[in-house]
C-alpha cells in the first residue's frame, strides 16, 4: 500500500488544486443527480436525474483522475477516456430500454399519467393499439 | 513566507478534504439510490436505482484510487461498469419481454 504523503509530494500545487476541483465538482454533482433520483415524483422524471452523475459527474472525476495520474507518472495517462467512452456509449442504450420497457407495462395495465406516442414505431402491438383507440 | 496565516502545503489540505468530502458525497449518493434499489415502488424504479448505484459505486473506487494514488484501482471500475450495463440492459430485456433470452 502507497503512503497517501509519499505519493502526493511529488504533485505540484496548482495539480493538486485543480484536481481537488474536479473531483468535488463531479461529487457534487453525483450527489445532485441521486438526490434527485429520491425525490422526484414520476418514474418518467426520476429517469432525467442520474443522467446527470453519468454524464458531468463521471467528466469532472475521470479529468481529476487524468490531470492527477499525469502529472504523478509525468507521461499522459488517457487510460480514463475508456471508461468515458463507454460510459457514454452505455447509459442512452440502456435507458432507453428500461423506458420502452416501462412504458410497454404502464400500457398493458392502463395506468395513468403516461405519455402520449407509440413506443415502437412500426410495429403495432395490441396494447398499444387499444391504448390509441381511448 | 508571503501567506503566513496558511500552512505552507495547504494545496495538498485542500486536496485531502476534497477528496474526503467527495467520497462523503458519493456515499450519500449511493445511499439515495438504494433508498430506490429496496423500497422503490415498482420494478422499474429498482432497475435504475440499481443503474444509479453501480455508476455511484463506479466514481467512489475512482475517488478512492486517486487518494491512495494507485491505478489498481481502475480496472475495478472498468469491470463494474460492464458488468453494471449487462445487468440494466438484461433486467429491461425481463422486465419487457418476461425471458431474457429468447
Amino acid at each position: 500500500m502507497i503512503d497517501i504523503e509519499l505519493a502526493f509530494e511529488n504533485l505540484p500545487p496548482w495539480a493538486a488544486l485543480l484536481t481537488a476541483f474536479c473531483v468535488f465538482m463531479g461529487a457534487f454533482l453525483t450527489l445532485t443527480g441521486s438526490v434527485g433520483l429520491l425525490r422526484l415524483k414520476t418514474f418518467y422524471e426520476r429517469v432525467h436525474a442520474p443522467t446527470l452523475g453519468s454524464t458531468l459527474g463521471t467528466g469532472f472525476i475521470l479529468v481529476g483522475s487524468m490531470i492527477c495520474f499525469s502529472v504523478l507518472r509525468g507521461r499522459l495517462s488517457v487510460h480514463e477516456i475508456l471508461i468515458a467512452v463507454f460510459l457514454t456509449i452505455t447509459t442512452p442504450v440502456g435507458f432507453m430500454l428500461l423506458v420502452r420497457s416501462a412504458l410497454y407495462r404502464d400500457r398493458v395495465e392502463g395506468n395513468d399519467n403516461v405519455p402520449e406516442g407509440n413506443p415502437t414505431p412500426g410495429k403495432q402491438s395490441a396494447p398499444d393499439a387499444a391504448v390509441q383507440q381511448d | 513566507m508571503s501567506a503566513s496565516f496558511l500552512p505552507a502545503d495547504w494545496p495538498f489540505v485542500v486536496l485531502d478534504w476534497s477528496l474526503f468530502i467527495a467520497q462523503l458525497f458519493l456515499g450519500l449518493a449511493m445511499a439515495c439510490a438504494a433508498y430506490r434499489l429496496i423500497l422503490g415502488p415498482r420494478a422499474q424504479d429498482r432497475v435504475l436505482g440499481l443503474d444509479t448505484f453501480y455508476v455511484n459505486a463506479m466514481l467512489l473506487l475512482l475517488t478512492y484510487g486517486i487518494r491512495v494514488a494507485s491505478t489498481i484501482y481502475f480496472e475495478v471500475a472498468l469491470i463494474i461498469g460492464l458488468l453494471g450495463f449487462t445487468g440494466t440492459v438484461a433486467l429491461s430485456k425481463f422486465l419487457m419481454r418476461g425471458e431474457v433470452i429468447e
